[in-house]
């Protein structure tokens, strides 16, 4: 076989091509360029559900890989080194499912340079989609730092009043994580001779003696991205001057490509650190979730609510890995899922109100159920599915974390469980409010009376995560299937004392 | 050898000799048609490229081993060559708009250029400093070609007053060297060097680093770049940002790591502390610059940085030609993407100096769409960005400061990257995020460059082999 037909190098490459067929038709055109964006990514949908068919569940390894010399810098070859397993397989559905999802909610909320917002899309999905396949350290790093330059456009370009402030603050802060990463990897490639993940892995010896620095280096790259607390200061601005495009792939994705680091690189080179620092990581993941739920519920704007409560549920993911055992990993991973399906959904729904009162006050709303009973009723289901109902996704994966946590030895206490349980509360509280002063009591401004409910496009958009939602909350066995043997291939590699 | 000795010389040969022809041709070409001139000199470099090309990659010494010819000057030459053709295309509509049209510019600009190939083929001390004086001394005249604007006079001299500064260092460190090797043969140098008196020998290569840094642009002798980049013509400035630096880094590996690999541990220290200076200060300083030109002069001072940051190991013996290959590729990405910036500049100077504030490229986005995405590639590239060749050009780099130990210079680097993020996204963010009415003067030639620049920049980041390759094979 060779290397191009391989379907995860057609996978990263198929957007580009979109892209490269989209600038070359005129930027007047806004139609056909948004139907052919919206076709591109329906296609790439399409070609991750047959890389699902091709999937061996059962197998917790490496699959489908692809290895492919591309540049030798003296001695370091660095290689188009691709593989996928059960993680990164639901993180690469995760991508490929909320990009044309994204790419809908943008149909008329994005009128200003139309082609080059599908152009910067496009080249997003191709990148995360890199960050989610690449073995090898210095692709997976190339990949890292090119999410970073699309998504900078889309906040800068087309963003709120302080997208530009916003825009900078996000790229400099990932920029200043990955820096200590490269410094990382090219401390550990010239150690091993090479920068490929699997081989570096039985190579850990070589660099045991730095292992707690280069966790470090790895680990605040990934908490910037998730991001932790307290290093989770850009997010708020960056989500809510984001366009709700921007926000539902910034929310949905690219978080999850700071857990995902976390699984992938740092449990896999340095599991024995990782242990010694469960209880650090668990510590501030705890601390995150109190402190998002808390901040979350003080917000005014809507957005920055949603923002805030991503920093919360992070929390949990970040402390179901932290708990090191397979029902911990199992549920922050399928959190990771439900994350990107409740918050994108959630974001949605400001982007939907945002469009038709171009307010994100809480205080302008109130009573909206009487005018938009469809998204009333829509948004009901998704803040539940937020909450961690029982039912729906969210209940499934905070209550493995819960659970994972409460057994972990990693961990060495029940308190981070405990203290965890009671951002699920907190959680209600504010979500709950939120509901509350959106969409019951009466009307409280005259202006609300005429708002128009949901149309057919709006409704499509946020079907599929609404379905997505029951699917996982009542029946998760096949998501489970899918991550269980990688779960279990994981952490093969950590000794807990 | 006669023969070998001409051929070992022949690009230099050929330029100089069409230098000398078009200062008599330009005589009968009338006065309002410099093109002419213009299209000449760029077919003389033109045929020298071909020869430089042709010439073949082993190494030959000529004139009883005064000059060289490896695979080291080779890539100089052609980049140096290269940059020389774009400078003429950006000189050839800009000196015309702004009244400046005179045929010795092309003159002077390939006698300078035939300096600094001379430059990458010097073997020997005193040639070291002829190529150095027969590059500066015509560019000393072109930063004043725009007489009578007082900042090309004052750029003119400022530059020249420093730069004999610069050639007395130079001197005097060669003959300090010489005293005590007693050769200013390079290789003799090195030959010589267990007998030689340490302290002279010390204080002589020190002198000749001061003299080297100041055509690199290093801190802290910079204090020249931003005003003469400034106050020059801007295809001046947009050429000395690549020849001046590309001749400076072939003078510092050529004789540093030919003669006085010895020395190498004695002067570590001085190398690193220089390093990193020219890295925070090039960095911070351009981060308070609101003028493109002082702009792109700082961060030509952050880019000699990083690649004074790989010479450091350079008496390292298992470095040595890792951290040579890693300089020149950075080099020849840095070149590409200088000189589109300065396309981009001079595209949009108007007369009297104006148009070339940051505030003056508001809304280029959506008015010159290609003028734009070019000098966001160059931006991009310059930062480091995936997908252009700078990336690479950085990485590369990096890394040959942590494999050779030094991983707080790379630690350094590495930060001050995130700070010149800042100021280049800058551009950027005034580009595509300000609306404004920006007016570009340049020609289509301009324009063509620098999207030219901007295609290879990003092509070469998919297939950097080749150039990879090249800069490899051109260890000293």
């Amino acid at each position: 076989m060779n290397w191009w037909t391989n379907p995860l190098v057609i996978l990263i490459a198929f957007p580009l091509a979109g892209a490269a067929l989209i600038a070359l038709i005129g930027s007047r055109q806004t139609r056909l360029i948004r139907w052919l964006a919206l076709a591109v990514t329906l296609i790439e949908f399409g070609l991750s559900l047959w890389l699902l068919a091709r999937f061996n569940p059962a197998d917790g390894n490496l699959q489908l890989m692809v290895d492919q010399p591309w540049v030798d810098l003296f001695g370091l070859p660095v290689r188009l080194l691709l593989g996928v397993d059960g993680l990164s397989l639901l993180m690469v559905l995760l991508t490929t499912l909320l990009t044309p999802i994204a790419i809908l909610s943008t149909w008329t909320a994005v009128e200003d340079r139309v082609k080059g917002f599908m152009l910067f899309f496009l080249l997003l999905e191709s990148a995360m989609l890199g960050v989610f396949l690449a073995l090898d350290l210095v692709l997976f790093f190339l990949f890292w730092e090119l999410t970073l330059i699309p998504m900078y456009f889309l906040i800068g370009i087309w963003g709120g009043a302080r997208r530009i402030m916003a825009a900078v603050k996000f790229f400099l802060f990932t920029m200043a994580g990955s820096i200590l990463m490269l410094l990382a990897i090219l401390y550990m490639t010239n150690a091993a001779g090479t920068a490929a993940l699997p081989e570096l892995m039985q190579q850990r010896a070589l660099f045991s003696g730095a292992a707690l620095w280069l966790f470090l280096a790895f680990g605040i790259a990934f908490a910037i991205k998730v991001p932790m607390w307290p290093l989770h200061t850009w997010l708020p601005d960056a989500h809510v001057e984001a366009p709700t495009a921007g926000s539902v792939i910034l929310a949905a994705v690219l978080l999850k490509m700071g857990a995902y680091g976390f699984l992938r690189f740092n449990l896999s080179l340095f599991p024995q650190t990782f242990v010694q620092l469960a209880p650090w990581i668990g510590g501030l993941a705890v601390v995150g979730i109190l402190y998002g739920a808390a901040v979350a519920y003080a917000q005014k704007d809507l957005k920055k609510l949603v923002a805030y409560s991503s920093v919360s549920h992070l929390g949990f993911v970040m402390l179901g890995i932290a708990a090191l055992n397979p029902q911990g990993l199992a549920g922050a991973v399928l959190q990771m899922v439900n994350h990107g399906v409740s918050t994108g959904a959630l974001f949605l729904f400001v982007g939907m109100l945002y469009e038709r009162r171009h307010t994100r006050d809480l205080a302008d709303f109130g009573g909206l159920w009487k005018v938009m009973p469809i998204l009333g009723a829509l948004t009901l289901i998704i803040m539940l599915s937020s909450v961690g109902l029982p039912g729906l996704n969210g209940f499934v994966g905070e209550f493995n974390i819960l659970l994972g946590a409460f057994g972990s030895s990693a961990l060495g206490s029940f308190w981070f469980a405990a203290l965890a349980a009671l951002g699920v509360v907190l959680a209600a509280a504010y979500l709950l409010k939120m509901f509350e002063q959106t969409f019951l009591g009466p009307i409280k401004h005259e202006e609300n009376r005429a708002l128009l409910d949901l149309n057919p496009r709006e409704i499509i958009t946020l079907l599929p995560l609404l379905v997505l939602m029951f699917w996982i909350g009542l029946y998760p066995a096949p998501f489970l299937n899918l991550l269980n043997p990688t779960v279990t291939q994981i952490l093969s590699l950590v000794v807990v004392p | 050898m006669i023969q070998t000795d001409l051929y070992v010389l022949l690009p230099v040969i050929v330029v100089i000799a069409w230098a000398l022809m078009l200062l008599l041709v330009d005589l009968w070409v009338p006065k309002n048609r410099k093109g002419i001139t213009a299209g000449l000199a760029a077919f003389g470099l033109a045929i020298a490229l071909g020869f430089s090309l042709s010439q073949s990659g082993s190494t030959l010494q000529g004139f009883s081993g005064m000059v060289v010819l490896d695979p080291f000057a080779r890539f100089l030459n052609v980049l140096i060559l290269g940059s020389g053709l774009a400078a003429i295309a950006l000189a050839y509509d800009y000196l015309k708009r702004m009244g400046l049209e005179r045929g010795e510019y092309y003159t002077l600009l390939l006698i300078s250029i035939s300096g600094m190939m001379l430059m990458a083929q010097a073997h020997d001390l005193i040639i070291v400093f002829l190529a150095l004086e027969l590059l500066s001394i015509p560019l000393y005249v072109l930063a004043g070609f725009a007489r009578p604007r007082l900042e090309s006079e004052e750029a003119a001299l400022k530059y020249f007053l420093l730069g004999a500064f610069a050639s007395g260092f130079v001197l005097y460190g060669v003959a300090l060297i010489f005293g005590a090797t007693g050769s200013t043969n390079l290789e003799s140098i090195m030959g010589s060097i267990g007998s030689a008196n340490p302290a002279m020998l010390l204080i002589g290569a020190g002198l000749l680093l001061v003299g080297f840094g100041f055509k690199v642009a290093a801190v802290p002798f910079h204090m020249w770049a931003p005003d003469v980049y400034q106050g020059a013509p801007t295809p001046v400035s947009g050429f000395m940002s690549v020849g001046v630096k590309a001749a400076g880094l072939a003078a510092l590996l050529r004789v540093f790591i030919v003669a006085l690999p010895a020395l190498a541990a004695d002067l570590t220290p001085l190398l690193y502390a220089l390093a990193i200076l020219t890295m925070l200060v090039g960095n911070l300083l351009a981060l308070a610059q609101t003028n493109l030109k002082r702009l792109l002069a700082y961060s030509s001072i952050a880019n000699a940085g990083y690649l004074l940051m790989a010479f450091v190991p350079y008496g390292n013996t298992a470095m040595v030609a890792e951290s040579n290959a890693a300089m020149l590729f950075f080099m020849a990405a840095y070149a590409l993407g200088s000189l589109g910036a300065w396309a981009v500049v001079v595209s949009l100077e108007r007369a009297e100096g104006r148009g070339l504030e940051l505030d003056d490229y508001a809304g280029l986005g959506r008015k010159y769409p290609w003028l734009a995405i070019a000098m966001l590639v160059f931006m991009l590239s310059f930062t480091g960005a995936p997908l252009t060749l700078g990336f690479w050009g950085k990485f590369y780099l990096f890394k040959v400061a942590v494999d050779a130990g030094f991983w707080p210079l790379a630690l350094v680097g590495l930060l001050t990257s995130v700070i010149s993020a800042y100021y280049y996204l800058r551009v950027v963010v005034v580009m595509y995020m300000q609306a404004g009415q920006p007016e570009a003067q340049g020609d289509r030639l301009v324009t063509l460059l620098a999207v030219a620049l901007a295609v290879l920049l990003v092509l070469l980041s998919f297939f950097p082999g080749p150039l990879l390759n090249f800069a490899a094979l051109a260890g000293l």
